[in-house]
């Protein structure tokens, strides 16, 4: 199954500038593993070693926040949209 | 307190609003005696601080550090090239006291700390996070949940903005969105990342709004949204934000009881 993923500026430089790519799998893990088969490196920005979503990024589901649903066991269905938000500091 | 009357001038001057059924002469006092800290003469803080003057809000605080640099002008607006060299404080009070006699201008020529914001942040009502690295934002967050004060959070970074509006007791923090922040050297910020300069505008603005909302008592404030802004797809989406139960600092058991001052950690920063 396909599931369209927003992918944020300061992690587009891994998918060759792309806001927005397609990744397979039944789960938010499988999605993970699949960006990562396809754009190798990400997936250590958004986990950590063993293989949590890093504290200061979050995963959505839609609008849901992983975290309250079921992290990384969380699963998809069709239509779904993932989105990777990190923390951002910038305000000068 | 005092019922403050609007005087003719005043009438004049925020006719636009006192139309507005929502606003009204009721709201626009409520602007008049609204008490706002701003903390960063930035990016962000130069939209927010610009326009709170113009609404009227009656004591507007500044708190920032640094002095203005020619390459600030891209989208510090408040700020003129004839500034170059003037802390930013004094910088952008000129600006909104020519803007709107009507108002006070407090300066903080400081950078907060675990030291002293609580007792900055004390005499205001709302605070604006226009700050522009992670221990700013954590601190001012830790500090506003430990004094119940609401929070308008704004980030900005290259072509995205994140604003989100945090009332302890009412709603989650920002800790409860990103419990922790990055560890040195993980993220870029700061100067490294670049920005496009009406970026800080679109997100200023948008807290700017949220704080006028919060003061008046209007609308549905940002709280258990984050609004993330895109400005190359134009888009806005809202994600939800729950309050976290084992949140560190407003959950039930909190683990943070007094505020920490995180490492700096952009090498770049002067
Ligand atoms: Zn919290």
């Amino acid at each position: 199954m396909g599931v369209k993923v927003r992918i944020p500026t300061p992690l587009q430089a891994l998918t060759g500038n792309n806001a927005e790519v397609v990744a397979a799998g039944g789960t938010v893990q499988e999605v993970i593993d699949s960006l990562e088969a396809q754009y190798s490196g990400l997936k250590e920005r958004i986990c950590d070693e063993a293989g949590k979503v890093r504290r200061f990024v979050n995963i959505y589901v839609n609008e849901e926040d992983i975290r309250f649903l079921q992290g990384e066991t969380t699963p998809l269905k069709d239509g779904d949209e993932i989105s990777i938000i990190p923390a951002i500091a910038g305000g000068a | 307190m005092k019922k403050l009357e609007l005087s003719d001038d005043q009438v004049k001057r925020y006719s636009r609003h006192i139309l507005l059924p929502e606003v009204g002469g009721k709201g626009q006092r409520k602007i008049l005696e609204g008490r706002v800290l701003v903390i960063g003469t930035g990016g962000l803080g130069a939209p927010v601080s610009f326009y709170l003057a113009a609404a009227g809000v009656g004591t507007i605080g500044l708190v920032d550090s640094d002095t203005v640099e020619v390459s600030n002008l891209q989208r510090q607006i408040i700020h003129f090239t004839h500034d170059i060299g003037k802390h930013k404080t004094d910088s952008a009070r000129e600006k909104m006291e020519a803007l709107n006699p009507d108002i006070k201008v407090v300066v903080h020529k400081t950078r907060v700390s675990s030291e002293n914001i609580l007792s900055i942040i004390a005499d205001y009502d709302v605070v604006v996070d226009g700050s522009d690295n992670f221990p700013t934002r954590y601190l001012v967050n830790d500090a506003c949940v430990l004094s119940g004060k609401p929070l308008s959070h704004g980030g900005i970074f290259r072509f995205d903005g994140q604003v989100t509006t945090i009332v302890p007791g009412k709603g989650p923090c920002y800790r409860c969105l990103f419990p922790e922040p990055p560890p040195p050297g993980l993220v870029p910020s700061c100067q490294e990342a670049g920005i496009l300069g009406v970026v800080a505008g679109t997100i200023g603005v948008a807290q700017a709004t949220e704080v006028l909302k919060l003061l008046i008592g209007i609308g549905e404030p940002l709280i258990g949204r984050l609004l993330v802004y895109n400005a190359l797809e134009m888009k806005f989406r809202t994600v939800k934000v729950p309050k976290n139960p084992q949140c560190p600092v407003c959950g039930p058991h909190p683990t943070i009881t007094e505020l920490i001052d995180y490492e700096e950690f952009c090498s770049l920063r002067s």
